[in-house]
């Protein structure tokens, strides 16, 4: 079941207009912020599917900049994210595109600054409710019915299961992970989906363990 | 995943063997499924009653949007049936003007609760503030009503779609529709069964219904659809109280929703292509709107 709580359906609580293209839109924004882990200097957004032909109708691009700035999605800022965008000095730029994807709320967020980039998939599914279907060209296969814990960590030997041990220390039940990496020693990412809900202390405690670059969860 | 319902059936069963309330499964199931307690997850939910309930008022004292295309037909309602000469009566009305009265807010860009989702906001609260003058009911009564509509929203989300990009216009202001007329019967005293009987008449008389904003923005025509949905709750409720059953199961009228959204081509689903959309008024709006062209090249 995708949809797994009654607020979901009664909820969220959010600036207008609609569900999947601006509070939905502003999540995507947001999840890409926390996995990037800060301010973005600058980001492209490729829009696709109704996401591509209604996004200024919608405020769909409001409300990823929004996201991008840390904005929830009933945060009134989200109307003016473009001139508190500017303010902050965040470059930003939109490319509605026309290939085909599997669902019609699309959009791949792509962000950056000095140190890094990143690169991330998400699908706004109807009601405010998102999923992210990839991350740095790894496709993701998250259910989106439980907790998830995205890790990204350098491939050495011994992440898997100091991060497996942490999660155990807390009484956190693993019930579907993954590990891909880009090449042998390169960067590669964790999608861990738990029963439990991952409080702040297990997430700082994971961010403090050696070769991990990012760490973020997805509440479900 | 546990869940004490997947489909309305099982959602119905549950209620009346236990002989309880459908909002009490929706509620005990919540907590089930969050580990949150009951008065952690009734706050929340009166949280969200508030937020509908200021919506509504803000939207009663005249609100535009941005493009103008809405924004002002909630306080002519009311006025319209202070003259009491109205033809379909004062509760339906006022359930219209109310509902009309929350899109005309989030048209706005004001803040309002998704139920199911923004576009198709109006209905549920509509409904629930014209027959709460009627009904007469307790606060609790009224957060209630939000977990009825929760729970047949519940299995519609989990087994169709309320996505109007998904499953066209029936997927989101049709389930709205279905699910506020489910609540009402709880609220008026009806059975479990007779929910299910009012949320199927509901929707069967939704089936079918494009998502087709003009410039795609979330105004026209989804605040009148918004209008009519509540005022199909309305009637269909009174309908299932009456006696009148559906011949064709709750379930199934679900399912037959989800397989017309599937076969929907996708220029009646939120591209805004198609239907009044791509009207020659529709397009003049559009252009007006945005400049000529509604899909530009960014920033």
């Amino acid at each position: 079941m995708k949809f797994k709580s009654v607020f979901d359906i009664i909820g969220p609580v959010m600036i207008g207009p609609s569900s999947s293209h601006t509070a939905g839109a502003a999540r995507i924004g947001r999840v890409a912020r926390d996995l990037f882990g800060r301010q973005p200097a600058w980001a492209k957004i490729h829009l696709y599917g109704s996401f591509a032909e209604t996004y200024k109708g919608h405020s769909t691009d409001v409300a990823i900049v929004g996201g991008l700035l840390d904005y929830d999605t009933f945060d009134e800022r989200i109307k003016t994210s473009f001139e508190e965008a500017e303010k902050l000095g965040m470059k930003f730029e939109f490319i509605p595109e026309t290939g085909n994807v599997d669902h019609p709320n699309t959009a791949r967020v792509v962000i950056g600054d000095d140190k890094s980039e990143m690169s991330m998939m998400g699908i706004s599914i109807g009601g405010g409710k998102i999923e992210i279907t990839e991350l740095n060209g790894f496709p993701l296969r998250l259910s989106g019915n439980h907790p998830a814990i995205l890790v990204v960590h350098d491939d050495r030997s011994g992440c898997i299961a100091n991060v497996a041990n942490c999660l155990y220390k807390y009484d956190i039940n693993i019930g579907h992970m993954e590990v891909s990496r880009k090449e042998r020693g390169d960067m590669a990412l964790m999608v861990i989906e738990v029963d439990q809900n991952v409080g702040v202390p297990v997430m700082e405690e994971l961010r403090e363990l050696p070769n991990i670059t990012q760490v973020t969860r997805i509440a479900d | 995943m546990d869940v004490l319902f997947r489909n309305v059936r099982e959602l119905v069963e549950r209620a009346e063997q236990e002989g309880k309330l459908i909002s009490e499964i929706m509620i005990e199931q919540e907590m089930l499924i969050t580990d949150r307690s009951r008065e952690d997850i009734m706050q929340q939910m009166d949280r969200n009653l508030t937020v509908m309930e200021e919506a509504v008022e803000k939207g009663l004292k005249g609100v535009h949007s941005v493009s103008g295309l809405t924004g002002g037909d909630a306080v002519l309602l009311q006025k319209y049936m202070q003259q009491g000469n109205s033809l379909s009566g004062d509760l339906l009305l006022d359930a219209v003007s109310k509902a009309v009265a929350t899109n005309e807010v989030n048209a706005a860009m004001g803040t309002i609760c998704a139920t199911p989702t923004a576009g198709s906001a109006g209905v549920v609260p509509g409904t629930l503030f014209a027959v709460q003058n009627k009904l007469n009911p307790t606060r609790e009564q009224m957060i209630r009503y939000l977990f009825t509509s929760g729970a047949f929203g519940f299995v519609v989300a989990n087994n169709a779609s309320i996505s109007g990009a998904a499953g066209g216009c029936q997927a989101e202001v049709g389930s709205a529709a279905a699910m506020a007329s489910a609540a009402i019967i709880e609220m008026a005293g009806g059975t479990p069964q007779q929910s299910s009987e009012a949320f199927a008449i509901t929707m069967k008389n939704m089936l079918g219904l494009v998502c087709d904003p003009v410039a795609g923005l979330v105004e026209v025509p989804c605040v009148k659809r918004n209008a009519m949905g509540a005022a199909n709750a309305v009637v269909a409720a009174d309908m299932a109280l009456a006696g009148v059953t559906s011949r064709i199961p709750c379930d199934e009228v679900i399912s037959a929703m989800f397989e017309i959204g599937q076969a929907m081509p996708s220029a009646f689903r939120e591209t805004a292509k198609g239907g009044l959309a791509a009207t020659p008024t529709g397009k003049w709006l559009e252009a007006k709107i945005f400049g000529g062209s509604v899909v530009g090249s960014g920033q």
